[in-house]
């Protein structure tokens, strides 16, 4: 049964899935990169938005692709605001602040939604949902397919942003040196709420690539983030390529691990790869010398 | 961004990030806990987890179970206790052991007479102890490990079927419907969650259904959750098996169920042992191409009783589904009321011996009358299910069934 189209499709499912964990990892680095702290409501954003997306179909009767593209501002402004307004006066500038505050926003998020919308798992059903494209020796749903390509849309377009626009450069700025960028005349809150608005745009599209196949509930997100969180050290924390490339060689790994080893190891590779790159390359694939 | 210097060495990022989670872990668990309904009468505890990984499941029980509450209430109350009314007393054991257990506690602080539901096995172990020490009568929901009803505790009710009995059942119908079909289905793959259910249904289907002419492929087991199943339905199709048996909970049978669909994977039959949505009407209205055709042997009220189906359009009009955690309730907390009005006291002992004898025949479920040894009620069965024409029919046994199985599946 081990012939070698089936090891192409695990790959290629892998590569699918992987692209999803680096669209979650990239809102986690560039929050980490700038702000250098760990976002732990990033996986109860990542499940607001899927409510968000959820809603958005079921209400508005927006396609889930369409809604990315009102979502993704909808999540930033929201992000912005978080950042601006609570995380950042709440912390008094200190970071170990910063995380237990985000802490507390994802108990806060995910109960929030839990009342809301009670417990129900959530799922919509497209027309397209179960459409896939015969490769003949493997089927690979067009939802994910999609996904996949706008990943590396999304991914680009960030990029993009960050080498071009000044407020790119403000971002980068801070990041290396915050003390200097205020002194040059940035307004570091400004950039920090930017930057956490961004990364919170990323969930929001990753979202919208996710409910046609996945579904909404309270805890959804954070199947992801865990795994995001892995993505992160192994691509190199605040790195955006080191996010992408690192997304995909854990889901192709997972993938692997999966179908040799058993689903309940699929993860076992995940956290090896982890602690190899831990002890061999400490700062991460793409990750600076720290 | 490549020459940052990070004020948060690796390991801090590390060890923060373990603390973290911790705390996120134990945080979110941290709900508010018994509420109280106002006004004198009998105090019943109804005990869910209605916050948790479990809290769907939880918050149907609650439903249940308060309104056959609210049913008794609006007759007239407890009438051997000169019509008084029933208290509930609201808990949450928030998907955990621990905290079953706290709730136990304040709920025989509060003095109730009875505590019903549990819903998950391990809940149910632990309440069921805890209840003991205070003599305190307890009924089983849902929860179906045999060792529940096992350790010879004297309070301890379990009103539905337990694990054994079901998964008898369960092989005996699958063998039936198979020879009935001419025997096409000879291999098997099973697919199931890692944890004590999913695993300790896997061995049992491993030991049994060999002996009874099946052939298993492969036993596929995945953890909770899963997000893809891509590969797990790459291995069915490699495979080809006649029979898909899937032994998981909600999210990942339907995530299962789709990739099938999505890759074209149809084999002779879908057949479930307590299948996380396979009798789930949600699952039916979602995704009525995906779930057409899969079978399930699982807890199944009686199609042929009116009162059930009147419970049924009650609940479907509040636009909420009829899932088994709500009828058990209902049932359980009917069984609790007449064994009140036998009792004709909130004494523990005497409720304890009113439980014991009862011979109450809920008009919901097909059991028949109540019989109880060593707290398992010997009527208690399941009922093997299959989605047909966008409903859940009972093919088995014939006695409850409204529909024929379709088996193999039509391509």
């Amino acid at each position: 049964m081990l012939s070698p189209l089936i090891l192409i499709s695990v790959v290629l499912n892998g590569l699918l899935t992987g692209a999803v964990y680096a669209l979650v990892a990239l809102g986690l680095t560039l929050i980490y990169g700038v702000l250098h702290i760990i976002n732990f409501a990033h996986g109860a954003l990542l499940s607001a938005a899927l409510f968000a997306a959820f809603f958005a179909y079921q209400k508005l009767g927006l396609d889930p692709y369409v809604a990315a593209f009102l979502l993704a501002p909808a999540f930033f402004a929201f992000g912005y605001a978080l950042q601006r307004f609570i995380i950042g006066p709440a912390s008094h500038g200190d970071d170990r602040n910063m995380l237990l505050i985000t802490l507390g926003l994802a108990v806060f998020i995910e109960n929030a939604l839990l009342y809301a919308f009670h417990a129900d798992t959530r799922t919509i059903d497209l027309a397209y949902g179960f459409k896939s494209i015969d490769f003949g020796f493997t089927f690979l749903a067009v939802p994910r397919v999609i996904s996949f390509a706008a990943v590396f849309f999304v991914a680009l377009a960030l990029w993009l942003i960050m080498a071009l626009t000044d407020t790119g450069k403000a971002i980068r700025a801070v990041a290396k040196e915050k003390l200097g960028a205020e002194l040059a005349g940035i307004d570091v809150a400004h950039i920090y709420a930017m930057t956490f608005g961004l990364g919170t745009a990323c969930v929001a599209v990753a979202a919208c690539l996710l409910i046609p196949t996945y579904y909404a509930n309270p805890r959804a997100g954070n199947a992801f983030v865990l795994v995001a969180f892995t993505v992160v050290v192994l691509g190199g924390m605040g790195s955006v390529p080191g996010a992408l490339i690192g997304g995909l060689v854990i889901g192709v790994v997972e993938s692997l691990a999966g179908f040799y080893f058993g689903e309940s190891l699929g993860q076992v590779g995940i956290f090896l790869i982890f602690i190899v790159v831990l002890l061999l390359r400490p700062r991460g694939l793409f990750g600076a010398s720290a | 961004m490549s020459e940052q210097k990070l004020p948060f060495s690796r390991r801090q990022f590390l060890a923060t990030t373990a603390l973290g989670a911790a705390a996120a872990a134990t945080g979110s668990l941290a709900m508010p806990a018994v509420l109280r309904a106002q006004g004198a009468g009998v105090k019943l505890g109804l005990l869910h987890p209605v916050t948790g990984a479990l809290s769907y499941s939880g918050q149907q029980g609650r439903v249940g179970a308060t309104m056959a509450v609210d049913e008794i209430n609006a007759g007239g109350g407890i009438k051997a206790l000169g019509g008084a009314k029933i208290d509930p007393v609201l808990g949450d054991a928030q998907s955990t052991p621990d905290g079953g257990t706290a709730e136990v506690e304040k709920m025989n602080s509060a003095e109730v007479a009875c505590i019903v539901g549990g819903y998950a096995s391990s809940i149910c172990l632990a309440v069921s102890q805890a209840a003991a020490r205070y003599d305190l009568p307890y009924v089983v929901d849902v929860g179906v490990a045999d060792s529940i009803v096992t350790r010879g505790l004297k309070n301890t009710f379990r009103f539905s079927p337990g694990f054994g009995v079901i998964a008898k059942a369960a092989l005996d119908n699958l063998t039936t419907i198979n020879d009935q079909a001419g025997k096409p289905a000879k291999t098997v793959i099973i697919v199931h969650e890692d944890s004590l259910f999913g695993s300790g249904l896997a061995k049992l289907l491993n030991a049994q259904l060999p002996p009874k002419g099946f052939e298993i492929l492969e036993t596929i087991p995945h953890p909770t959750p899963t997000r893809d199943f891509a590969n797990v339905v790459l291995k069915i199709k490699a495979q080809n098996p006649d029979l898909v048996i899937p032994a998981n909970y909600y999210n990942e049978y339907v995530l299962l169920a789709r990739t099938m669909q999505e890759q074209h994977v149809r084999p002779k039959g879908i057949y479930s042992v307590l299948g996380g949505a396979s009798s789930s009407y949600k699952f039916v209205k979602d995704f009525p191409e995906a779930a057409r055709y899969i079978m399930d042997c699982n807890h199944w009220f009686n199609p042929k009783s009116a009162k059930a189906q009147e419970l049924r359009k009650k609940i479907e009009d509040k636009g909420q589904f009829f899932t088994y955690e709500l009828y058990l309730n209902y049932s359980a907390i009917l069984l609790v009321a007449d064994a009140l009005e036998r009792a004709a006291s909130i004494d523990r002992a005497k409720l304890t011996t009113a439980l014991e004898n009862s011979t109450f025949a809920s008009p919901i479920m097909p059991y028949g009358p109540t019989k109880f040894v060593n707290g398992q009620n010997q009527g208690a069965a399941p009922v093997s299910t299959q989605v047909l024409d966008n409903d859940i029919k009972a093919i088995l046994p014939p006695e409850f069934a409204n529909a024929k199985a379709v088996f193999p599946m039509p391509a």
